[in-house]
């Protein structure tokens, strides 16, 4: 019989090894689905995970994209992974990403058609405010009233899509855009736009916030007393009363934080490579963020090398969708199923297998 | 706008319509949290059941069909769920947001085929003579099957779990794994059934959006109903009558802004599309503020996990 038992600490041999053992089960299963779907299953693989950086054709192309795609991802990711490691689930990211790019956006078209320095930095504020205070309604009611922070968030997620409908139906819509939906393209408004910063990198201002936000996560975590307030509060909440944490502060600290990286993520998303607010701007980024960081293993070092892995996946997506027809909705079930495979590979890590008899216990 | 257009015979008939689904979702729901297994996969369960029950009800011609199929997609799904909690002791959190991005995704890519198609259409039942009782009959006898199988499931779900032996076992599974384990009950075997009795209740539920709702497939169609339906599991206090109260409730909410909508009120469409979803997390304020019954009506051990051997 196989069974299991619980080691006294967690392996840190298996929590580095597993990441990769998830990343390949996935790309077997994968190969599976993509073989079901009757694509050739190594072709795709290697569309995917290969072509993209390395393929003379495409990687001029899409190199930058990686870039472009992973920044987002990290961002919000590492404002997920300080909550997931204190308990607190802010599933609605996403919603924070939307309500940040509507205020940064909003901000930055109230100036339209002024130009001066000042405006991009007082849009990024904007849109950090926007995610702070959406992701502070699940965080108040969470500390004032004990409402589950899960479920408010998420709902929030659909109240700001339809937010999103109404801005770019009304308030935010282009004067000049013959009644088209949609805001103003952000990118023909010099002193709105983030451009990039080295031309054909993909470098923007959200890749340096990104960065940032990693070192600032990296610093937090490993020397800061919040930090080890944030991880006891996770691991041991009776221990992390008694120490004298106060778990109101540490529940908004870690909402707000969230909010403020996903808003900022969605302003500069919105003044980059998206340029407007539109019905459809929001592609997700705040729930495969989740799966970022998961992989990373709610790691600021390892949410960078699992932003980075997600976004070739984004963009090996669309190359296979181009290249060989399969579709959309496949690369969205194979991030799916990473993260199950992430989950279940977890079992390694804090238990041994043993195989023998089984005694009842 | 004409507020007299709304005619309140049809706006409590189409309440009953609009809350079936997230009825299905929250009673199966309400089970595998008895059971104390928290599972947020409800909204991937229900979308896999969507396309699940809208494909073979196409390809067969009988919506009974579908529904059946919806039921064992969503079990199926949520096998996974319980493999991985159960079995492998991965956080139930995680796992359920997992469910959920994976069913989204794969429902999409089952679903390529079926955008545009038009479902075989479910009869309603015309119950002769109650049917034509006034103002009773068009509400509460002139429904589909469906209707009428949500509210028995209720039902039954609340005799089981008051009155019988299997009720009692699941409830301490939920309460207590440690003493129901102590005392020689299969808590790991209790809680997966638990969950695919959930999975397949959600799977009911996205059938029922899909096949007679809608009626059509379109991505995501779900829109959030799966997590209204476990916001609706605490509002109910995880009771099957109360539960039952809450799908009502928000089913009225959507029918009256839905019937407002076409009535022309002045605020933005927007803007009535989102209340439902302010409503839910009003009412989930509201009932989480009392601090004496939100602490005592949650399963003690939802969402533990549980070892033998700790």
């Amino acid at each position: 019989m196989i069974r299991l038992e619980r080691r006294p600490s967690p392996s840190r041999f298996w929590t580095a090894l597993t990441p990769v053992l998830a990343v390949v089960a996935t790309m077997i299963a994968g190969g599976v689905m993509f073989a079901a779907l009757g694509k050739d299953p190594f072709e795709a693989i290697r569309t995917i995970f290969w072509d993209p950086i390395f393929n003379e054709q495409f990687a001029a192309f899409s190199r930058p994209q990686l870039l472009v795609k992973a920044a987002p991802l990290i961002l919000i990711a590492i404002g997920l992974s300080l909550g997931f490691r204190a308990g607190v689930w802010n599933i609605g990211a996403e919603g924070q990403y939307i309500m940040g790019a509507i205020c940064g956006a909003g901000v930055g078209l109230a100036f339209y058609p002024a130009e001066s320095f000042v405006i991009f930095p007082l849009m990024v504020i904007a849109g950090g405010l926007g995610g702070f205070l959406w992701a502070m309604i699940p965080g108040v009611l969470r500390v004032a009233f004990r409402t589950n922070e899960i479920l408010v968030s998420l709902l929030l997620v659909y109240v700001a899509e339809f937010m999103l409908a109404s801005m770019s139906l009304g308030l935010l819509r282009n004067p000049e855009g013959a009644g088209f939906p949609g805001s103003r393209n952000l990118k023909a408004y010099p002193s709105a736009h983030n451009a990039e910063l080295i031309a054909g990198t993909g470098m923007h201002w959200g890749v340096v916030a990104a960065f940032v936000a990693v070192i600032f996560a990296y610093v937090l975590l490993s020397r800061h007393m919040l930090g080890f307030q944030i991880k006891l509060a996770g691991q041991a909440p009776r221990a992390a009363r008694f120490g004298g944490v106060n778990p109101s502060r540490l529940i908004l600290f870690c909402l707000g934080i969230s909010g403020i990286l996903a808003g900022a993520a969605g302003l500069f998303e919105v003044s980059g490579p998206a340029g407007q607010i539109s019905i459809d701007f929001n592609v997700g980024y705040g729930f495969t963020a989740i799966i970022v960081a998961f992989l990373g293993r709610l790691n600021p070092i390892g949410i960078l090398l699992a932003g980075l892995l997600m976004a070739l996946t984004y963009i090996g997506g669309e190359l296979a969708q181009f290249m060989l027809g399969v579709p959309a909705a496949a690369i969205q079930a194979f991030q799916g199923m990473l993260l199950f495979f992430l989950l279940a590979v977890d079992v390694l890590s804090n238990f041994r297998i043993r195989i023998g008899r089984r005694e009842v216990v | 706008m004409d507020l007299s257009a709304i005619n309140p015979i049809l706006l409590v008939a189409s309440l009953m319509v609009a809350a079936t689904p997230i009825l299905l979702a929250a009673v199966g729901e309400l089970v595998a949290e008895k059971a104390g297994v928290l599972n947020l996969g409800v909204e991937g369960m229900m979308i896999t059941g969507a396309i699940c029950g809208f494909a073979i009800a196409v390809e067969t011609g009988s919506p009974v069909m579908g529904f059946l199929a919806a039921a064992i997609g969503g079990a199926l799904l949520s096998l996974i769920f319980g493999v991985l909690t159960q079995y492998l002791l991965s956080n139930q959190v995680a796992t359920g947001l997992a469910l959920t991005l994976f069913g989204l995704g794969f429902s999409s890519l089952i679903g390529q085929g079926y955008i545009g198609i038009k479902p075989p259409s479910t009869e309603k039942l015309d119950i002769p003579l109650l049917s034509d009782i006034p103002v009773l009959g068009p509400i509460l006898f002139n429904h589909d099957l469906m209707v009428y199988v949500a509210l028995a499931l209720v039902a039954a779900v609340w005799a089981v779990l008051k009155f019988t032996r299997t009720g009692l076992i699941l409830r301490a599974v939920g309460e207590n794994h440690d003493a129901a384990h102590a005392l020689g009950y299969k808590v790991v075997r209790v809680r997966l059934l638990a969950i695919m009795f959930g999975g397949g209740c959600a799977g009911l539920g996205g059938a029922y959006l899909s096949l007679i709702r809608v009626p059509q497939w379109t991505e995501g169609m779900t829109a959030g109903a799966g997590w209204i339906a476990l916001a609706i599991v605490v509002f109910g206090s995880w009771r099957a009558g109360r539960v039952l109260l809450g799908a009502y409730l928000f089913g009225g909410v959507t029918v009256l802004q839905l019937n407002l909508q076409a009535a022309g009120m002045a605020i933005p469409v927007e803007y009535l599309s989102m209340s439902p979803y302010l409503i839910t997390i009003a009412v989930l304020v509201i009932m989480s503020a009392d601090k004496s019954r939100a602490a005592l009506s949650a399963p003690a051990c939802l969402g533990r996990v549980f070892h033998a051997s700790s």
